[in-house]
This record gives C-alpha cells, structure tokens and sequence, in this order.
C-alpha cells in the first residue's frame, strides 16, 4: 500500500457528518452556546411572499430582518462588525419571529408580540422607529408627519432616511410611510414590495 | 453584548462551515465516536468563547485544532471538568453516537493508528487529516517541525508495514 492510499483511507474513515448548518452536531452546539451566554446573534432565514427574509436577534430581541436582495451574507457580516462575530445559525431561537411572520403574510396578524432590539438605530432614527411602531395596521403616513410626530418637522429628509435604513422592516412598520404625494417611496425591500405590503393591507 | 474591536472578524457561522468537518476528522481519529462528538461541541464553545479576540493573523484552523487537541487530551484523562453535563440538557439534543457520520470507522485501521507511539500519531494525525504544516505541527507535540516532519514519516511507514503485513494474511 502507498503512502498515498494510506492517508486516503485515514481521510475517509474518519470522515464524520452532521456539522452543515441543518445538522445535528450543529443544532447543539448552537443550543449549548446559547445556553451558556457565548451566543451574541442568533439567526435563521424564513419564506415569504417577498423572497427569502433573514431574520437575527439577540438575546434581547429581534435586531434585524433583512431582504435577500439586501445581501444575507453582507448583512451577517455587518452584524458581526456591529454587534459581534459571536454568530451561529440558531433557528430556534427565532421559532416565534418566524411563525409571526407567517401569520402577517397570511393575512392573520396585524402587529407583531416579539422583543425587538432596536440598538442598531441611534439617536433620531431610533425616535423615527418608535414612532412607526405605533403606526397601525393599513394606516398610512407622509413622511412629514412622521417627523412632525418626531418633535422634528423640518427633518423630513432624516425621517425618510431613518425609514429606509430601518433594521426591522415589516416589523417595525416603514411601509406605512408614503410621500405627501401619495407615491410610495423608497423601500430597503424594493418600491415593488413596498406596494405590494400596502395592498395587502388595504385589502384585509 | 460585547463590541467586537475588530471588524475584520467574520460570523462564527462561517469558521464552524468552513473548519466543522476538519475538526471533526481529527476529533475522531483522536477519540471513539461518542466521545468525538462532545470533543467536537466542547471545541467549538471554548473557539467561540474566545473568538472576539482573536488575532486575524491567526490560522484558524490550527487555532481550531489546538483546542480540540487539548479536549482530547482532557477526556482521554478523564479530566474534562464539564460546567454542565453535555448530555444531560432536556432541550439539547442528544447525539446518537451512531451520528457524527458513523462511516464504518475502520476497526482495523483504529487499531493500527492507535498502536503507533504517541509522537507518530498526533503526527500523522495533525500533518494528513487536519493538514496543519509541520511547524505547526511541532509546535502542537511540544517538539520541532524537524522531528514532527519526521514523526509523520515513520508513523505512515509504520501504518504501511501494518497493512501490507495484513494483506499478506
């Protein structure tokens, strides 16, 4: 026997499985570190109508949804800067967020129950974003009345910006948001989805 | 919430999908199956731990291999002091030994490794199954790249002989 076939054979005999991101010695770890306080990002995907959503939290709540046209893979990366690299897939931990969702896109829920962290929004921004979460379901706002509700009216353009780098869109409800014209604005999720929320809701 | 100060860092996710397989090569080569799964799980809960500061000069595989070598050499004592029982978790699930890719591990060939002289197999283990370079190598067994080069080449020398001893029988 060669040398060659010999380490071949060493290879494949102690090749093991089950550490792909679905497999079992992988879901336990993630538990485990979860448990243990080692695990700063947890994160999952979800289907809907709009493509392939990423959904991340923390211990403290939902941090970030993302739209696949928004990258997964730079957005982790951006979490991982952000908050911390200390990032395992972990879709447990994001069971609630996802079934939420599912109930939203379905047409059977009209605001969502998870914490959410809203720590990757400062100053300004985070008051823009609190204010949308009280925005109810199939109502719509301008943006200047967001940034009049903001204690800001002038910001109109902050309050613009502050909903489209909103880390938790559908969430926290930026669709809501229109111009005083009455056209839709721009969207992290692309115009298209941002009208096709709207409809939705008006329709329900 | 720890701050990460370097942004440099990727997603844990990605070293546990670019390395899980090459640590768990040598968590099996090193110990049976079941003990290589908690071996697997315990190595990558210290490199995670310890991930924020990590060097990015680092290698990490061979940051990887190190931890796993030292669980190994702590289970094989008996000496893991665990924080809490692994198995034990009622949310956790357990691992079926059978998994972690029970690929008829080669009773034969298990038998042969674990014969050679401890130097040849950490050697043989590290250089072919988790392709750390020899200097790395020496360092992990405590010698040179040299002696660890060396190492690997008789402990391979020594697998030939055993097999081609049994393919005479």
């Amino acid at each position: 026997m060669r040398d060659k076939q010999i380490v071949d054979r060493l290879t494949s005999s102690f090749a093991g499985a089950g550490v792909d991101s679905d497999g079992a010695l992988h879901s336990r770890l993630a538990a485990l570190a979860e448990r243990q306080g080692l695990l700063d990002v947890s994160y999952r995907t979800v289907d809907s109508p709009l493509g392939l959503l990423l959904l991340a939290a923390t211990g403290e709540g939902l941090v970030r949804v993302a739209f696949s046209c928004e990258g997964h893979d730079a957005v982790l990366a951006r979490l991982a800067s952000d908050i911390s690299p200390r990032i395992l897939r972990n879709p447990r931990r994001l069971d609630d967020a996802a079934h939420q969702l599912d109930e939203y896109f379905a047409g059977n829920r009209r605001a969502f129950s998870v914490p959410i962290d809203l720590q990757l929004a400062h100053g300004f921004r985070r008051s823009v974003l609190e204010h949308l979460r009280r925005i109810p379901y199939g109502v719509t706002q301008s943006y200047a009345t967001v940034a009049r509700a903001t204690g800001n009216p002038s910001a109109v353009r902050a309050a613009a910006s502050a909903c489209s780098h909103n880390p938790l869109p559908l969430v926290v409800p930026c669709h809501r948001v229109v111009r005083s014209d009455g056209t839709t604005g721009e969207y992290l999720g692309g115009p298209q989805a941002k009208r096709a929320l709207l409809a939705m809701e008006s329709a329900a | 919430m720890t701050r990460s100060r370097d942004a440099a860092l990727p997603p844990f996710e990605e070293i546990v999908a670019e390395h899980g397989l090459v640590v768990l090569r040598v968590c099996r080569a090193l110990l049976g199956p079941a003990d290589a799964a908690d071996a697997w799980s315990e190595t990558f809960l210290s490199a995670l731990e310890a991930y924020p500061k990590l060097r990015p000069e680092s290698s990490i595989r061979a940051w990887l291999v190190t931890i796993a070598h030292r669980k190994a050499i702590d289970q094989r004592r008996g000496a893991a002091r665990r924080p809490q029982p692994l198995g034990d978790l009622p949310e956790i699930p357990a691992i079926d030994p059978a998994s972690g890719g029970e690929s008829s591990i080669d009773d034969d060939l298990r038998a042969a490794l674990d014969a050679l002289p401890a130097k040849q197999r950490g050697a043989v283990i590290y250089r072919y199954l988790a392709d750390l370079s020899y200097a790395e190598v020496g360092e992990l067994l405590e010698s040179s790249a040299t002696a660890a080069r060396r190492s690997a080449a008789d402990g391979i020398a020594n697998l030939r002989k055993h097999f081609s001893k049994g393919a005479r029988t």
